[in-house]
């Protein structure tokens, strides 16, 4: 079952909010992770490792550095889903 | 110039309680931190001793868990016990550079390396968490704390197992005398109470299998002692050089008077058995306070409740304090704590400071007859130390042969 873009907005909030104590509402489409949310990239890559996990995909570590904003790892994630 | 280094703050979080002075108190209570573990893993290996001495409060609901999660439970307590002793301290003001950390583990990060190779074995290496590596290195706990107090002017990692963090006050000591920092937090922390070391300890038969009776299971110097109970948790004193103590209005406990470490090499896991190198580090420590043996008045043994190591540690005691040994008011406060591996030094050395400032040896529970190989001045009860200048020793000892002693005195 493919998740919807809002599904997998809010499950990235939700992993966001666990590794980093950033508030849900405060990750939202138009941010940077890096410039905005302040995400060094071992809390990127321990949220990528937890979305492919969360929503049954595979994030390639070569794909990591373009995902810029929110909007590009939902993006990517709905995509990615079989 | 020999400095005047002094105790300024203490922390803990430990079997007894989650901050020192709950465990101080539960301590003077004559109460015991040991309990059957409640864990399925117990049951689902059929481990040999299913009781251990956890810590009272459990470190991820103290931290918020963006830094909990960040954080091996090793280093969880570390950061705990040095917050507690900083703001114990007043929190000091002072440059970065001129503020040290020496914290030390016995083992570091088993919990999470082992749930990682769990996670390996069973979803593959991609599910292996990016900070797995720096959540087990053995100087995560040093570092967690250097972090937090932007703490710049070292920030070291004694590992020489069960003496480690008595290394480490050594090391503090030593540090601050050469000039190199004003302050330093120091203590050390273990998380080890696994079914691995359960299984391990169990098969070199160092650990109490006194399963029906946890809480007088770790029971030092007493004739049917049978092992030592696993601890853990941490502790942290905030050690300063007395001008800078004194220049700031510090409150302060005692003096870290002095220390030293020696080695056996003679055995990886047993004490020499004559005390040579333990009775060494008792003289050097007490040479580096000015003082003799005649001066000490308390001790803190390192009395594992193992039926070898009490007694050589007794021999040792003997080759520094002749007879007089058996009037000199001991503690063997792992009775009620457990055996904390790396952060056991630390406990107990904010114990021996506690002692000589409210006057009190702590007590020794559990024996309820002792070892005559053990003629020791021990009780059940505290026992008043009296209104003189006070002296003490705090013992540890670790696997590979390692001796610390730091001597504390009153003020």
């Amino acid at each position: 079952m493919a998740f919807t873009k809002d599904e997998v907005l809010a499950g990235l909030a939700d992993l966001v909010n666990d590794e980093t104590g950033i508030a849900t509402e405060n990750v939202q489409l138009e941010k940077s992770f890096t410039d905005d949310l302040d995400i060094d990239s071992i809390s990127m890559m321990t949220i990528v490792v937890n979305a492919e996990e969360k929503f049954d995909v595979k994030i390639p570590d070569d794909e990591v550095k373009n995902l810029k904003t929110v909007q590009d790892a939902v993006d990517y994630i709905t995509g990615a889903q079989a | 110039m020999t400095k005047k280094i002094v105790i300024t703050g203490i922390g803990a979080t430990s079997p007894l309680g989650g901050t020192a002075r709950e465990s101080w108190e539960a301590l003077l209570a004559g109460e015991s931190g040991a309990r059957s573990l409640e864990h399925e893993w117990v049951h689902e290996h059929e481990l040999p001793v299913t009781f251990a001495a956890e810590a009272r409060v459990r470190p991820e609901t103290v931290l918020e868990r963006p830094v909990a999660k960040r954080l091996d439970p090793s280093s969880q307590f570390a950061l705990i016990a040095a917050k507690e002793a900083f703001a114990d301290a007043g929190s000091p003001e002072l440059p970065s550079e001129r503020l040290g950390v020496d914290f030390s583990t016995g083992i570091g990060g088993l919990w999470t390396l082992l749930d990682a190779w769990d996670t390996l074995r069973e979803k593959g290496p991609r599910r292996v968490m990016p900070m797995t590596v720096p959540m087990l290195m053995p100087n995560a706990p040093s570092a967690a704390v250097s972090m937090h107090f932007e703490a710049r002017a070292y920030a070291r990692t004694v590992a020489s197992a069960c003496a480690s963090s008595t290394e480490a006050l050594v090391n503090a000591y030593e540090h601050l005398q050469a000039g190199l920092a004003d302050v330093v937090i120091a203590g050390g922390s273990e998380s080890a109470i696994h079914p691995i070391t359960l299984a391990a300890f169990s098969s070199m038969q160092a650990l109490s299998r006194r399963n029906d009776d946890p809480a007088t299971a770790s029971r030092p110097y007493d004739v049917s002692r049978d092992g030592f109970v696993m601890g853990e948790g941490a502790a942290a004193l905030v050690l300063e050089t007395e001008e800078h103590a004194l220049a700031r209005g510090a409150r302060i406990y005692a003096e870290l008077a002095g220390g030293a470490v020696t080695a056996d090499s003679y055995h990886i896991t047993a004490p020499e058995p004559e005390g040579l190198g333990a009775s060494r580090a008792l003289h050097m420590a007490l040479e580096a306070a000015g003082a003799t043996p005649d001066e000490v008045t308390h001790i803190n043994a390192h009395a594992t409740s193992t039926p070898v190591g009490d007694v050589a540690e007794v021999r040792a005691l003997h080759r520094v304090f002749g007879d007089r040994v058996r009037e000199i008011p001991v503690s063997a406060t792992k009775a009620a704590h457990g055996h904390l591996l790396g952060g056991t030094g630390a406990l107990e050395a904010v114990f021996t400071a506690l002692a000589l400032q409210e006057r009190t040896a702590p007590p020794t529970i559990n024996v309820t007859e002792q070892d005559p190989d053990a003629p020791l001045r021990i009780s059940g009860q505290p026992m008043a130390l009296g209104d003189d200048p006070q002296l003490a020793v705090s013992n540890s000892f670790g696997f590979g042969g390692h001796n610390a002693v730091v001597a504390i005195r009153s003020v």
